[in-house]
């Protein structure tokens, strides 16, 4: 159980880094590392609100923390890329922890929550839009400087395996939690707050632990972003798009499952490019899929595609520990 | 004494659900809480286990005052409670749900693991542990409550009505192993309707009538107790049950 619950993730890791061994294709690469970009948003998601239970509409929050605080960090300061991102794993972890403690030490559950998250995210989407600091609405520009140390890469190859190094990093913590103590209690918390509390359970800091390691790794995503793009506005950072994303990818691949954020975001963006080129560049036709493929998960697969693999498939998906 | 209750009281708005109720448990014992529906018994056991914060009085937990813990605080003095209406982790199965109460004192998932299963052969749930909670009948989930509770190794145990909704054959299976807990070292304080347990469990029982304590002793002496007659049969039972007997005799 202690190593193979691990295998999955290697062998679907080995499988995307090999992509660019293979293939040249820009389109490709770049659509394998936004994919990857919000992979690890909705990583971060999956583990406040597929594993805990708290379902987040706003984890915008997050990543936007983590854009800002890096380009900021940058722009403003010259602070390395990497020291950067160090920074915004922490301010990611803090914007979590505040936002938990005003939230659910209030108590505030279900759907209370998730407003309260929404309504965080659209203020700072609003400050950031106006702030000189941010660049308001211009965003911020970085400065080109390939290289390891400043966090870009000449090569989409190199940019692409850095994404997937740090999706990878985010699976092997997701996986080490599900094993684990605290992952029982962010389960028993999801599934019933008193008889976790009977058990012995201290809800209110599993739940302060998750959303600050939810909002780290959300963040961690954004700095992604930032370092491939070398740009961030406030509808960027901020915008509703992110928080869609994060949310719909664990729920579409099998919400609080550790696999569950990639699947989902693979599915959901695989069927957009499809769709895109066989129906030709009509607008708004990946997000007519993704809406179309949500109605199919809400209806007819509650466990998203994972939980078809459990049911159609119970050994292999027993085998691959989702 | 392990656990008492100073002058407890809770209110709801304008309702007292418990007034001024005291009582002490004493180590190693057997101790039940008997009392007609809506007599304020479950209200007492939640302010013991911290889920409600009594309107007055204190909680006392081997002489010190804890009426301030939180519930888990209490959970890992040693004070475990079972719900009347049962609270299982739906979405898990039966060893899962035992895992996440012997998680307390065995941080190692393996560890953990281990003790979950034996508690879970322990209380007769050793072939269901692949079983969804939600899947159970009412007597799984019964022992799937007093599982949970016991897997946190407690000290002192709160049982809610833990036999309600069992057929007599049923609840002569769990006698014996609620009997084994206590031998075991357990102290049990046990709320029950099921007159023929509590006669068969208890050393010392506790009556509760309207939020008030009205009667205390060993079984025998409170079931003869003319005021917890008056208060399950109604005012001028006691009397009427006295006549019949002597008119017998
Ligand atoms: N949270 C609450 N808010 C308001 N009233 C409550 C609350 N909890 C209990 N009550 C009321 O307090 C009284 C005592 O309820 P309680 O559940 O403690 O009784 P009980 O002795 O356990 O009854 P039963 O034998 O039916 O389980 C009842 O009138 C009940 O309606
Ligand atoms: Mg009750």
């Amino acid at each position: 159980m202690r190593i193979n619950g691990y295998i999955p993730i290697i062998l679907v890791t080995a499988a995307l880094a090999v992509v660019p061994l293979v293939s040249s294709s820009n389109t490709l690469f770049n659509f394998m590392v936004m994919s990857l970009i919000i992979t690890l948003a909705a990583q971060g998601w999956n583990i406040l609100g597929g594993v805990a239970g708290q379902t987040s509409f706003g984890h915008a929050l997050f990543f936007g923390v983590g854009c800002y605080t890096a380009a900021m960090l940058q722009f403003h300061f010259g602070v390395n890329a990497w020291v950067a991102f160090f920074l915004a794993l922490l301010a990611g972890a803090a914007a979590g922890f505040i936002l938990g403690f005003l939230s659910f030490r209030a108590g505030l559950r279900g759907s209370y929550f998730a407003l309260i998250t929404l309504a965080f995210a659209e203020l700072m989407r609003i400050l950031a839009n106006a702030s000189e600091w941010t660049g308001g609405a211009a965003g911020l520009l970085l400065k080109l400087d390939p290289g390891l140390a400043n966090m870009q890469f000449e090569s989409r190859a190199s940019f692409l395996w850095l994404a997937l190094a740090f999706v990878f990093v985010g699976l092997v913590i997701s996986r080490a939690i599900a094993g684990s103590r605290f992952g029982a209690h962010l389960v028993a918390v999801r599934e019933n707050e008193d008889a976790a509390r009977a058990l012995g359970v201290d809800v209110l800091s599993v739940k302060l632990k998750a959303i600050s390691l939810s909002g780290a790794m959300t963040a961690a995503a954004g700095v992604l972003y930032v370092q491939n793009f070398l740009y961030i506005d406030a509808n960027i950072g901020f915008g509703v798009w992110i928080s869609v994303e994060a949310l719909l990818a664990p729920l579409v691949g099998g919400r609080g499952l550790v696999l569950g954020p990639l699947i989902g975001t693979f599915t959901l963006h695989g069927l957009g490019e499809l769709t895109k080129s066989f129906a030709g560049r009509i607008p708004g036709i990946d997000l007519m899929v993704f809406a179309v493929v949500l109605i199919g998960v809400v209806a007819f697969a509650s466990g998203g595609v994972l939980g078809l693999l459990r049911r159609f498939a119970p050994r292999l998906a027993r085998r691959i520990a989702v | 004494m392990m656990l008492s209750t100073q002058t407890i009281t809770m209110r709801f708005g304008g309702l007292t659900a418990v007034d001024q109720a005291s009582l002490r448990v004493r180590e190693g014992s057997i101790t039940g809480l008997i009392g007609p529906n809506g007599a304020g018994k479950t209200t007492l056991f939640a302010v013991i286990a911290g889920f409600l914060q009594p309107t007055g009085g204190q909680v006392l937990w081997q002489g010190r005052d804890i009426t301030g813990l939180k519930p888990h605080q209490r959970a890992q003095l040693g004070i475990a409670r079972t719900f009347q209406i049962v609270q299982p982790f739906q979405g898990l199965n039966v060893l899962e749900n035992i895992t996440i109460g012997s998680y307390l004192r065995h941080p190692k998932t393996d560890e953990a693991i281990a003790k979950a299963r034996a508690v879970a052969e322990r209380v007769g749930l050793g072939r269901e542990l692949e079983q969804q909670a939600s899947s159970l009948t009412v007597a799984g989930r019964k022992r799937l409550e007093l599982a949970r509770a016991l897997a946190t190794e407690p000290k002192l145990l709160l049982l809610d009505e833990v036999l309600a909704g069992l057929n007599p054959s049923e609840i002569r299976d769990i006698i014996p192993v609620i009997r084994a807990i206590r031998d075991d070292g357990v102290t049990i304080f046990m709320i029950e309707h099921v007159m023929q347990a509590v006669m068969n469990l208890c050393e010392e029982v506790y009556v509760l009538a309207q939020g008030q304590m009205i009667a205390e002793g060993t079984p025998a002496s409170v079931c003869n107790d003319p005021a917890v007659i008056e208060a399950y049969l109604g005012k001028g039972a006691a009397t009427r049950i006295a006549n019949l007997g002597g008119a017998h005799a």
